[in-house]
């Protein structure tokens, strides 16, 4: 089971602390990666906060590929960040890890947001592809104010690998996620979080309804909507299409999910919407056993159960600073002085969602259709 | 000639048949018969007969042995040597024999094919196609099994739900909502089309008539439907088949179960359209027959005999007339225009309220039927049945020969709405060999995990409710002639009075309950339980490289 930990804070945070957390959840072997999405940038990026960075890691041939290309398609760089590497065993050095804030092509100055999030999608997946069969290239994440951190090693000794536990980087909002041993291959492209346009994602446990999603995804006509290296990726993209493409309130994600039987939309206000939803995204129904960590461009973060909670998650903290975790001993390490009685362990009808700068936490219940 | 006649056979007994050309040979106990005569008064095809024979039989009586031989007169019972009377197998002479005296036996030497076409007529039977083989659905393995990594569900105890939806979806982009607050809401000022969806339970009853089916089989099949549905809550749908439903029943509450079916005949519509204003509830969708699985390019046929006084009146013909519907439907010239309308105007008898789709053979060409259903947004589903599916009357050589397997047809299909995105839009319905071998719900299972919405059974219903003696040795198979043993397709009150259509309702039940508990043993393992796994295809493997490869699914061995 792959272990989450995810910290939304007022102030910046560094990324050992959500890390510092996984390692509390640490049973037994588990060499499989680390992966890292931070938003709302402190340290060296608080000030570049309009400027899209792009995250990944490169071969030396893949960085010469990689500058050309942005180059000539007009974006010019603002700031690079580089972990400050220090070698671990067990942990395969590659070339360049980076974190590369570029200004935006001077015809996409005056373009609106939309116009340049579907540039910035683009030019990932342009770069994915050229850099994916060599694996000259991987590139996780391209948008303002998000840096996205992975390789494959022991959680711990892979940010300290990267330096961070004496890096200024630090972020407001940081999903931490440490891959249990139980995938056969370990593929960069195949590590939690997801981002996609602002929205990024993680999630414990296998997703039996995979293939009909991914199917479902990649007939929606969205570039976007392909790797499906891990079967936890269509969660971010089912976030994506929901919120971001449907223009459905964020909460809807639940009933996008795990819809209701109808007795139970029948006593929701919104009764004759759900039902439509329910037909016509029936192939975006997951069945478990998931619990999902995510936030949405605004900074909101939240965590949603399977219909049958069949995996653990917990939100706790005080205000200005909450953990969403996938078991209790990790907010313990990151929140201390919290009130214990006041965790929220979300259960089936449950989405715990934490408005931005983590200023208040609440739990929209399903059946009810409100907090 | 001379040559015949010195080895004793004269012309006549040359050109006549040995008991071995034919598909069942009767095995009859002189020891064990008593002479009741109950065998050969309810044979079907008067294949057996009680005969007279003259015997030499030599017995001893006394203390010593002193054999005696006399000739007397014994009774016997008789296969008759004519193709028109052969023995089909049904076994209802065992059935009624109280001393195991007689049963027949498959003869797999036998010539049949060579001589049932007298008079230069073709072959023509009811039942299935003759292939004893393991179909491609048999095949087909659940292989995805949720161990430690992911929990398995628990099918006792988890809640699940096992339905499935009939009706045009809307794409997720194309739904009128608007958000009002945090709340989404249906926004009727937006003026798009809303198509009418059923949630019905992913197994249903094919369409077999009035007519074709005797009136205590499709009355205990009603029953049984309705039952599911008010008593224990599962929302099984029944087609009616080409021919028209009882009139009280297209003015009851009840209607809802059923989908009415529309054929090339048009047989029982006028008492159907006389009926509409009188509806009290919409029926549960409207299947356009274009083609049936069991005999492709071939039209419906209600024989004669099975044109009774009740079938008549039901389909507003005269009795005692062959019923034959042409094999196509003769307004139809395009799939483009002419289905559309068909399509267009049966949702417009029920004012758009109830949804409509095209029943086809399976076939090469699906796929292109297909496409064009995608793109006319009133179509609600494609049903299509595969070469494994039944009939009352066809052909042999169309029941044999003809059709397309339903596995990669739906498959083929699937794929195609997958590629466009719209595998969501419109539900397919696939039909023919669903529990050929009994396995009903691993057959449904296999077909929505290869992408099917829902499945539809005939035959399976016919054997497990009403014990129809068919099966693929061509046991039987004599739905055309109005003369079914069982039951089941005859309008003879003589012969369907033997059957008892509260039984047929209960069996009915009973197999949807026990189906219900086997799809969520097939499930639950699978991790699957909110939605029914449509185009799950990752849970399936087969043991044939080709199959697999064919079908884009795991092979395992």
């Amino acid at each position: 089971m792959c272990r989450l930990a995810a910290v939304t804070s007022s102030d910046y945070v560094s990324p050992m602390e959500p890390v510092l957390a996984l390692e509390t959840m640490k049973e037994g072997h588990d060499g499989s990666g680390l992966g890292l999405t931070l938003k709302d940038l402190g340290g060296e990026f608080e000030k570049l906060k309009s400027y899209p960075i792009l995250s990944g890691i490169c071969s030396t041939k893949g960085m010469e590929t990689l500058e050309g290309f942005m180059k000539k398609a007009g974006f010019k760089l603002k700031h690079q960040w580089n972990p400050k590497v220090k070698p671990r065993k067990g942990i395969e050095a590659r070339d360049f890890y980076f974190a590369t804030a570029y200004d935006y092509p001077a015809s996409y100055k005056h373009k609106s947001l939309s116009e340049k999030e579907d540039l910035l999608l683009n030019t990932r997946l342009s770069l994915r592809r050229i850099g994916e069969a060599d694996q000259s290239i991987f590139v996780f994440s391209f948008y303002p104010d998000v840096i996205t951190l992975k390789e494959v090693g022991d959680p711990l000794e892979t940010a300290e690998f990267f330096g961070l536990d004496k890096d200024t980087l630090k972020a407001k909002i940081i999903l931490a996620q440490g891959r249990q041993n139980t995938n056969y291959a370990i593929y960069l492209y195949a590590c939690h979080p997801f981002f996609i346009q602002g929205f990024s994602t993680m999630t414990n446990g296998e997703n039996t309804a995979f293939v009909p999603i991914r199917e479902f995804l990649m007939g929606r006509g969205l570039p976007g909507y392909i790797g499906y290296n891990s079967d936890s990726e269509v969660f971010t993209h089912i976030l994506h299409y929901t919120v971001r493409q449907l223009g459905f309130p964020l909460h809807y994600y639940k009933d996008v999910i795990t819809p209701m039987k109808d007795n139970e939309i029948s006593q929701r206000k919104d009764a004759d919407a759900l039902r439509l939803i329910k037909q016509s995204m029936r192939q975006l129904c997951i069945d478990g056993p998931n619990m999902v960590i995510g936030f949405t461009p605004d900074g909101t973060c939240f965590m949603v159960q399977d219909s049958k909670k069949l995996r653990p998650g917990v939100v706790g903290g005080l205000k200005g600073k909450y953990g969403l975790m996938s078991e209790e001993c990790g907010l313990d390490s990151l929140i201390p002085k919290r009130d214990r009685a006041k965790d929220i362990f979300p259960m089936k009808y449950d989405m715990v969602i934490v408005t931005p700068e983590a200023k208040e936490v609440k739990v929209w219940n399903q059946l009810q259709g409100r907090v | 000639m001379e040559s015949t006649a010195r080895a004793g056979i004269d012309y006549r007994a040359n050109h006549a048949l040995t008991i071995k050309e034919f598909p069942y040979i009767i095995r009859w106990r002189d020891d064990r018969c008593k002479r009741c005569g109950s065998c050969t008064a309810v044979c079907p095809v008067r294949a057996i007969v009680p005969a007279v024979r003259v015997q030499r039989v030599v017995s001893s009586e006394g203390a010593t042995p002193t054999p005696t031989a006399k000739r007397r007169v014994v009774h016997v019972v008789e296969q008759v040597n004519d193709m028109e009377r052969y023995c089909t197998g049904c076994s209802v002479c065992a059935l009624v024999c109280p001393n195991e005296a007689i049963y027949p036996e498959f003869n797999p030497q036998n010539k049949f094919l060579h001589y049932k076409n007298k008079g230069g007529e073709g072959y023509k039977r009811g039942g299935r196609r003759n292939d004893p083989s393991i179909s491609t659905l048999d095949r087909i393995k659940f292989t995805r099994i949720s161990m430690l990594t992911d929990p398995a569900l628990d099918a006792g105890r988890h809640e699940f739900r096992v339905r499935t939806y009939l009706g045009r979806i809307l794409s997720p982009d194309r739904l009128p909502l608007s958000v009002q607050g945090d709340m989404l809401q249906v926004d009727r000022g937006k003026d798009i089309f809303i198509p009418p969806v059923r949630e019905i339970y992913p197994i249903m009853i094919g369409s077999m008539s009035v007519g074709a089916l005797s009136p205590p089989m499709w009355e205990g099949l009603a029953m049984g439907v309705t039952y599911l549905n008010e008593i224990e809550k599962m929302p099984v749908v029944m087609c009616s088949g080409e021919g028209g439903m009882p009139p009280r029943l297209l003015r009851s509450r009840f209607l809802k179960y059923f989908v009415i079916q529309i054929a090339s005949g048009y047989f029982g519509w006028d008492e159907i359209i006389h009926a509409l204003p009188n509806m009290v509830e919409d029926p549960a969708g409207i299947e356009i027959k274009y083609g049936q699985g069991a005999k492709p390019g071939d039209g419906g046929l209600l024989m004669a005999q099975k044109v009774l006084k009740l079938i008549a009146g039901i389909r507003g013909v005269p009795m005692y007339v062959d019923l034959a519907s042409p094999p196509t439907h003769q307004t139809k010239y395009s799939i483009e225009e002419a289905v559309a309308k068909m399509i267009q105007s049966m949702s417009m008898a029920w004012g758009f309220r109830v949804p409509v789709y095209p029943k086809i053979s399976g076939t090469k060409t699906a796929r292109a039927v297909l496409n064009n259903l995608a793109r006319n947004p009133y179509a609600a589903a494609l049903s299509i049945d595969g070469e494994d599916g039944g009939t009352g009357a066809a052909y042999n050589v169309s029941m044999d020969k003809m059709g397309h397997p339903i596995a990669s047809n739906l498959r083929d299909c699937y794929l195609d709405l997958v590629k466009q995105g719209k595998q969501n839009e419109l539900p397919l319905i696939a039909a023919g060999g669903v529990g050929k071998k009994g396995n009903l719900a691993a057959n449904a299972a296999a077909l929505i995990m290869l992408g099917a919405s829902a499945v539809s059974i005939g035959k399976y219903i016919m054997q497990a409710a009403a014990e129809c003696l068919g099966d693929e040795y061509n046991r039987c198979n004599l739905c055309n002639t109005g003369k079914c043993p069982r039951g089941i397709t005859t309008q003879d009150p003589k012969l369907y009075r033997r059957l008892d259509s509260a039984k047929v309702a209960e069996r009915v039940v009973e197999v949807f309950k026990a189906a219900d508990v086997e799809l969520k043993k097939i499930f639950a393992p699978m991790g699957r339980s909110t939605e029914l796994p449509i185009g799950m295809s990752d849970g399936l493997s087969i043991d044939d490289k080709a199959m697999a490869d064919r079908l884009e699914i795991n092979y395992a061995c």
